[in-house]
This record gives C-alpha cells, sequence and structure tokens, in this order.
C-alpha cells in the first residue's frame, strides 16, 4: 500500500504536472485528422466517378461502350463504343513499360553499382530533373523533335502504299516513346533505392563464391532487390496509364485501332480532348470512360503486386 | 610435416597512408587448421582477405608482397580473381545466406560456374551440405526460405553454400562469433572434419577455440605477426612476451 501512495498526487518525484499529455493528444489529433484526409479523397473520388460514371452506362449499354469500335458521339446517330480507345491505352502503355522499364532499371543498376562516382554525380541530377518536368513540355518536345522523325520513317516506310493513312508523325508509336521516357525517373529513382538498399554482405557473398560482378548483379543484388523493383514497375505503370497532356500532343488524337504507326487516343487523352466542347450523354460518356480508367488502375496495380511479388519468393 | 598451401611473403597493405598489414610472413599448411589470432583492429581480418582477394573491393587499398598459393602467386597481375575464389572460399562473421531457398543458396556458386544439369547440382547441394553437417536438418525442406532457419543452420549452410563450388582453401571470419555456445561447437566439430579435406584459416576472437581447433596459430599485433607457430606449442610456451600477456587475458 505504501509503495501506491508514492505515486499519488504530491507525493513522489514522479509527479509532474503532466503539461506534455495534452501536447501529445493534440499532435495525434492532428495526425489522424491528416492521415483521415487522404481516406476521405480516396472514398470521395470513388464515390464521384461511380456516380458520374454510371448513367451513360445504363443509357448506352456496357456491352455497346465496352465492345464497340465505333466512336462517333456528335454523329446524328451517335455511337459511344471505346474498344479502341481502351486497347490503345492498353497497347501503349504496355510497349511503353516494355521499352522504359529495362532501360531503367539497367540506369539504376548502372548508377548504384558500376557508375564511378564522377559519372554518377552527372547522371543522377540529370534523372531528377527528367522527374520535375512537366509532362506538357515533353509534348512540347515531342511535336518539336519525335513527330517530324516519325514523319519521315512513316513517308519512308509506307512510300508504295496506296492505303495508307499519313499521320504526320502524330502516332502510336511516338506517343509510346515520350510515355517510356516519363516513366524513367520514376522507374530508375526506386529501383536505385532498392538496388542500394541490399545488404552488402549479399554482394560479398556472391564475389567470394567466385561470381563475376555481372553475374553478382544479375543472380544475386537485383533478385535480393526484387520487390522494391517491383514497386517502381507498379509506380512506372500508374505513372505511363494516367499520362495525358503529353501523349494528347503527339499521338495524333483520333480514335483508330492501336497500329504502331496511326493516330490513336488513349483513355486519358479522349477526356481532355473532348470535355470542352461535349454535352448531355457525350458528357457523361466522357465520365464513364473517367470510371473505366480508374477501374483500370486500381486491377493492373493489384494485379502486378500479386503477381510479381508472388514470383519473388521462393517456393 | 606436411607441404605448405600457401606461402606469405614480405605482405604490406595500405589504407591510403595507413599500414594496416607489416611485412606478415606466413607457411600456412595444407589439410590443416590455421587461427589467426589478436586483439580488435589487429589487421587479422584483413589478412584473411587479402588470401582470397576480397581486399581489392575496398578503395584506397595497395597491397605490396606475394601470397603464394601451390607457388602462384594469386596477386600476379594475370591472376583471374573469379577462379582465385573458386579455389579459396570463404565463410564471414555474419551468416549472409542469399533471400532465396535453401537449395538455390547451395547451388549458387556451382551454377557460376556453368553447371546446369540438374541431377549433377543435386547431387552438388547433397554433398556439400553433408559436408557442413546440416543435411539432415534441411533435407526435408530444401526448397524453403534459407532466411528461415536459425542463425546456427545459417551459418552452416554458408559453409555448405562454399564447400560447393569444391574449394581448396577455407577461409573463416569469426565464424561463430554471432551464434550460441551450442551452434558454435557444431561449427568447431565442423572444421576438425574440414580439415581432412580442405586447407582452413579461421580469424577467432575466443582464444579456446584457436586452441582447441587449430593446428598453427599466428598471434597479430598492430598489424605484424608476432608470433606464429604450432598451436600447442605457442599456447604452452609462448616465446614473445606479448604473446603471453595476450593468450592469459592481460590485455585486448
Amino acid at each position: 500500500m505504501k509503495a501506491e501512495k508514492s505515486i499519488l498526487p504530491g507525493a513522489g518525484s514522479l509527479i509532474g504536472k503532466k503539461s506534455g499529455a495534452a501536447a501529445e493528444r493534440a499532435a495525434q489529433i492532428v495526425f489522424t485528422a491528416c492521415a483521415s484526409f487522404a481516406i476521405l479523397a480516396v472514398a470521395s473520388i470513388t464515390l464521384y466517378l461511380v456516380l458520374s460514371g454510371t448513367p451513360a452506362i445504363f443509357q448506352v449499354g456496357l456491352k455497346e461502350i465496352l465492345f464497340s469500335t465505333v466512336w462517333a458521339p456528335t454523329a446524328a446517330q451517335p455511337r459511344y463504343g471505346i474498344l479502341y480507345v481502351i486497347l490503345t491505352s492498353v497497347v501503349g502503355t504496355g510497349l511503353a513499360i516494355l521499352l522504359g522499364v529495362p532501360v531503367g532499371i539497367l540506369t539504376a543498376v548502372f548508377l548504384a553499382e558500376v557508375a564511378d562516382e564522377r559519372v554518377a554525380a552527372v547522371v543522377k541530377p540529370a534523372v531528377e530533373l527528367l522527374a520535375g518536368i512537366p509532362s506538357v513540355i515533353y509534348g512540347l518536345l515531342g511535336i518539336y523533335l519525335l513527330n517530324p522523325a516519325m514523319y519521315r520513317l512513316e513517308r519512308w516506310l509506307f512510300r508504295d502504299s496506296a492505303t495508307h493513312q499519313f499521320t504526320g508523325g502524330a502516332n502510336l508509336l511516338s506517343a509510346v516513346i515520350v510515355l517510356a521516357i516519363m516513366i524513367l525517373p520514376t522507374v530508375i529513382n526506386i529501383s536505385e533505392t532498392a538496388i542500394r538498399a541490399v545488404p552488402p554482405s549479399i554482394k560479398a557473398a556472391s564475389l567470394a563464391l567466385g561470381g563475376s560482378r555481372i553475374q553478382t548483379i544479375f543472380k544475386s543484388i537485383l533478385p535480393a532487390a526484387k520487390s522494391g523493383i517491383v514497386t517502381a514497375v507498379v509506380l512506372g505503370v500508374g505513372r505511363a496509364i494516367g499520362e495525358a497532356m503529353a501523349i494528347t500532343l503527339v499521338s495524333g488524337s483520333s480514335v483508330n485501332a492501336p497500329l504502331p504507326f496511326r493516330s490513336v487516343r488513349f483513355l486519358t487523352t479522349a477526356i481532355v480532348s473532348e470535355m470542352g466542347y461535349s454535352s448531355g450523354t457525350h458528357r457523361q460518356m466522357l465520365f464513364t470512360i473517367g470510371l473505366v480508367l480508374f477501374v483500370f488502375i486500381m486491377v493492373i496495380n493489384l494485379i502486378l503486386t500479386r503477381v510479381l511479388k508472388k514470383g519473388g519468393q521462393t517456393p | 610435416m606436411e607441404k605448405s598451401k600457401l606461402l606469405v611473403k614480405d605482405l604490406n597493405l595500405y589504407y591510403g597512408a595507413n599500414r594496416a598489414l607489416k611485412d606478415v610472413e606466413m607457411e600456412i599448411r595444407d589439410k590443416a587448421v590455421t587461427a589467426l589470432i589478436g586483439p580488435s583492429g589487429c589487421g587479422k581480418s584483413t589478412f584473411l582477405k587479402c588470401i582470397n582477394r576480397m581486399n581489392d573491393l575496398v578503395e584506397n587499398v595497395r597491397i605490396r608482397g606475394q601470397v603464394l598459393l601451390d607457388g602462384e602467386n594469386i596477386y600476379d597481375r594475370r591472376v583471374d580473381t573469379t577462379l582465385l575464389r573458386k579455389k579459396v572460399g570463404m565463410v564471414f562473421q555474419q551468416p549472409n545466406p542469399f533471400p532465396m531457398s535453401i537449395y538455390d543458396n547451395v547451388a549458387y556458386g556451382p551454377r557460376l560456374h556453368g553447371v546446369k544439369a540438374k541431377q549433377e547440382l543435386d547431387s552438388i547441394v547433397e554433398e556439400a551440405l553433408k559436408g557442413a553437417a546440416i543435411f539432415e536438418e534441411v533435407k526435408d525442406r530444401l526448397k524453403k526460405p534459407a532466411l528461415g532457419l536459425s542463425g546456427g543452420q545459417q551459418q552452416r549452410l554458408c559453409i555448405a553454400r562454399a564447400l560447393a563450388v569444391r574449394p581448396e582453401v577455407l577461409l573463416m571470419d569469426e565464424p561463430t562469433s554471432a551464434l550460441d555456445p551450442i551452434s558454435t561447437s557444431k561449427v568447431e566439430e565442423l572444421m576438425e572434419a574440414l580439415k581432412k579435406s580442405y586447407t582452413v584459416v579461421v580469424v577467432t576472437h575466443n582464444m579456446q577455440q584457436a586452441a582447441r581447433v587449430s593446428d598453427d596459430t599466428a598471434f597479430f599485433l598492430l598489424g605484424a605477426v608476432v608470433e606464429f607457430g604450432p598451436t600447442a606449442a605457442l599456447f604452452s610456451r609462448p616465446r614473445d612476451k606479448r604473446t603471453e600477456d595476450y593468450i592469459t587475458g592481460r590485455f585486448g
């Protein structure tokens, strides 16, 4: 009983004014409130997109929207098929990933393992700068540099074709190249961090077994960094699939099947380029496209994280 | 007296301007255990890493002198370090298995050196695990992650991993300092068995361990070898006062 007495107010050295307690509680409330904003934002975006994106589905029909290839929202008999638009986003993003991810991972390996300090000191800021450039600038450069080059290639490739519709270089391939460059900083930075986080003892073990530098990188360091590299790829995919501004400028923006030398329209560019003049069902349809894009990103993130991470574990 | 496996001549190592090894001379016998003892920072681990040239990875290191492996100078400019390290395996202070399955850890080295056939790999893995006295414990879970093993098992797995490339020399850098007493005694027993087939060089902080497992002992102090000779003689009749002080625990 005596021991208990000493922790009662005024009785022992542990008794303070508890002035810190109020501050602790206030801080906790502030942190919780900040965290709640993120949840609130995600929840309201989801809710709003579902509410605004579903009316057109009931009017036009899900089957027509997802499986018809005819997009003629302003015709006398309007058609709202976005199959080509969906396929363009899938193919365009997929190709950009195929191009950008290997380059990005190898650059990360170069920065973390191969380059000497002076070279890394030049490359690293360049990569960081790349991340800070606004996407519309990528688009402008695409128009200025990429499209003319593409046009030349196109004229040469299709010089004998009677049926090819010339795009002036504004085509799927241009968009893919711009997207691939745009995801580089994300892939490089996150992969590099993951590679640097691999314990030096792993590298030492591989070298001590007689592994060469390259064998060590590909057989022990990269597998050990796999989880972080998967995150890099997932974020890169997210960036590529959600990008609108730059590819609006370089892709020609007409609805076509996603072939390399055709002008194409992505889910994102469809919304951007038509929102200004749309009305009625057409306008609602654009919100539906937004919903499709949203579902898309969610599903892809889930699948990529699941599948790639599973592949990373040893059976 | 057995023939020597490694002959170290006038070896000096500098970290920048700091001379970390001073005129080291040593003759390491084949199929024997040589222990390197001495206080922290005395250069014994640095010396160990000279034998498989792991010091090459450290920046600003300069090495003068010769280390002859079966008569060949490993610091010759034409030496391929990957071939050297295939002959001279290493076990580290902290168990460092790869984040892969037990099987893949052991098969890592052979795969690096071009062994692809499943059957051959299987037999190498089994032989290496048996050689490291861990086969019975893991034979039913070869496909499970190596990081799920206990620390002592991980260390024996690392020994198995080193044995799988069929080295001639095995370097061990304080292999039991991160292990509990039971695992330590297992690894010590293992060293006894290993010296039948390999030349073992072990760095240890544990004087009793050196006395128990080694045939020869080298005592390092401030980068130089103070005394080197048969373990029994060094521990019972040290010639140098500093050796006596160290092994009787008066400093270090």
